[in-house]
């Protein structure tokens, strides 16, 4: 019988979530590296015991961590990221060029096909990329130097790539995003890269169609169908069906379009799910009433989904990365909350339980079908 | 023998007790204990210094014989006391972060 394994990232730890394919009862693990920030945990696709991990502290920087046993043991890897050549500035807050200076590993993306080979999206924004297993870290370059770097400046949570879309139809293909300046694609392999923002309009820029400068919050993309690209901007939800080429908007009836993540149904293309957040400001759900809002038409009719989610009194957030699917024949739908819990539901959103309670506040969570 | 004594989340990520020794070969300065801990325990690379300009982290301090040496420079030889192994080499998390 199929088994799901979700891995947890929060502000003092790692946590690993299993239960059966009935997905009712769950065994808890953790923390690991209690009191470490773990902004990510993500497995292989092409290796289920093979897990990598970004463990980072304000006193001791940045840490990697591998598993090759499923999460029972860890090995520290190589945490030497340094960027290729003269960094170069971006944009501060004020306006100013400003150094880039490596700050943390927001993001990890292991390869569809190879164990070793594993993607990571830094603060300041730069993609780096292992091929053995996360000793060593190269940066791909061509996305910092492809012209419009200097013009990137930080979000409030700091400049970082939060996002790696890999192309499971086409293996030169690759999506980014980083916040605060947009999303991204390359087309070989990484070595060059060109800004995919034309349709986004962001009131806050001086020029809001502006070709780079966006505060993309998060980018979801169906397995079955890479060229439908899905995103949760800072305000607005957008779609692209065109691998990014152009984007149209599809907020429709959300009640608030800022959010944080998005993510698409593992069998159904057009059902994608965000949870409405009430302000870049308010960093909580509108009403106090956390809800998840589901799509079944790719967009614009949305309907609330609270069946087993608290409606009253509830002022969490769910952060970019903290959103995730299984892919087991009824599609379930995990997320975490600043508050500590992890909701599950077994039935595509239907309705919910929390599967963990009482956790350090959640950065990220993935899942895992294990057969 | 030089004896080093590291902060909760250093001997985890080390496998080490809190205390530590190490052997220097020259004089014995925050540049050469450094060199000779992170050689010994590699895990601990980038986690003290940065790993390009070799600059102690914000929120790590030095201290020895109940002075604070953070601000001394790195090829300033250690006390004494510190290079005969009278006395401990502290590596210290600063009192910082509380926030989260």
């Amino acid at each position: 019988m199929s088994s799901v394994r979700v891995l947890v990232g929060t502000r003092k730890g790692a946590f690993v979530l299993e239960s059966d394919g009935k997905r009712s009862k769950w065994n808890i693990s953790g923390p690991h590296f209690g009191g470490w920030e773990l902004y990510h945990v993500k497995a292989s696709p092409a290796d289920p015991n093979r897990l990598y991990a970004s463990q980072s502290s304000g006193w001791f920087g940045q840490m990697m961590q591998r598993s090759n046993d499923g999460g029972k043991t860890w090995e520290t890897v190589g945490n030497k990221f340094v960027y290729d050549g003269v960094p170069g500035t971006h944009q501060w807050y004020d306006g100013k060029p400003h150094p880039w200076e490596f700050k943390r590993v927001w993001h990890l993306e292991p390869s569809l096909t190879d164990p070793d080979t594993v993607y990571a999206g830094v603060e300041d924004a730069a993609l780096f990329r292992s091929t053995d297993a996360g000793q060593t870290w190269t940066e791909l370059a061509g996305l910092r130097g492809h012209g419009t770097g200097a013009q990137w400046q930080p979000g409030a949570g700091g400049m970082c790539l939060h996002t790696i879309l890999l192309d499971p139809s086409n293996p030169q293909r690759m999506f980014i995003a980083i916040s605060a300046a947009g999303a991204f694609r390359t087309d070989d392999g990484g070595a060059t890269w060109q800004p995919i923002n034309r349709g986004l309009n962001s009131a806050m820029l001086p020029n809001p169609t502006a070709e780079v400068g966006h505060c993309v919050h998060r980018i979801a993309m169906s397995r079955a169908r890479p060229n439908v690209l899905f995103m949760q901007k800072h305000w607005d939800v957008m779609r692209s069906d065109n691998a990014g080429d152009s984007w149209h908007e599809i907020s429709g009836n959300l009640p608030t379009d800022f959010g944080f993540p998005i993510d698409v149904h593992a069998h159904e293309p057009e059902t994608i799910y965000v949870v409405p957040i009430k302000s870049d400001s308010e960093h909580y759900p509108p009403d106090g009433k956390l809800r998840v809002y589901r799509s079944r038409t790719g967009g614009n009719e949305w309907e609330p989904l609270t069946k087993g989610l608290p409606q009253s009194d509830c002022y969490v957030n769910v952060l970019r990365d903290a959103m995730a699917v299984d892919s087991l024949e009824s599609c379930g739908v995990y997320f975490g909350t600043t508050g500590g819990q992890v909701y599950a539901s077994a039935d595509a959103g239907d309705s919910w339980a929390p599967i963990a309670r009482d956790l350090p506040a959640v950065l990220s969570v993935e899942v895992q079908t294990l057969p | 023998m030089i004896r080093v004594v590291l902060p909760a989340h250093l001997r985890t990520l080390a496998r080490s007790g809190s205390e530590v020794t190490i052997e220097v070969s020259g004089q014995a300065t925050q540049r050469s204990v450094l060199n000779a801990l992170e050689a010994q325990y590699p895990a601990l690379l980038g986690t003290i210094r940065d790993h390009v300009t070799g600059q102690r982290r914000p929120f790590v301090r030095f201290f020895a014989c109940a002075e604070d040496l953070s601000h001394e420079s790195p090829d300033t030889p250690l006390p004494e006391a510190v290079a005969t192994g009278k006395e401990p080499f502290l590596i210290v998390g600063a009192i910082a972060g509380g926030s989260r």
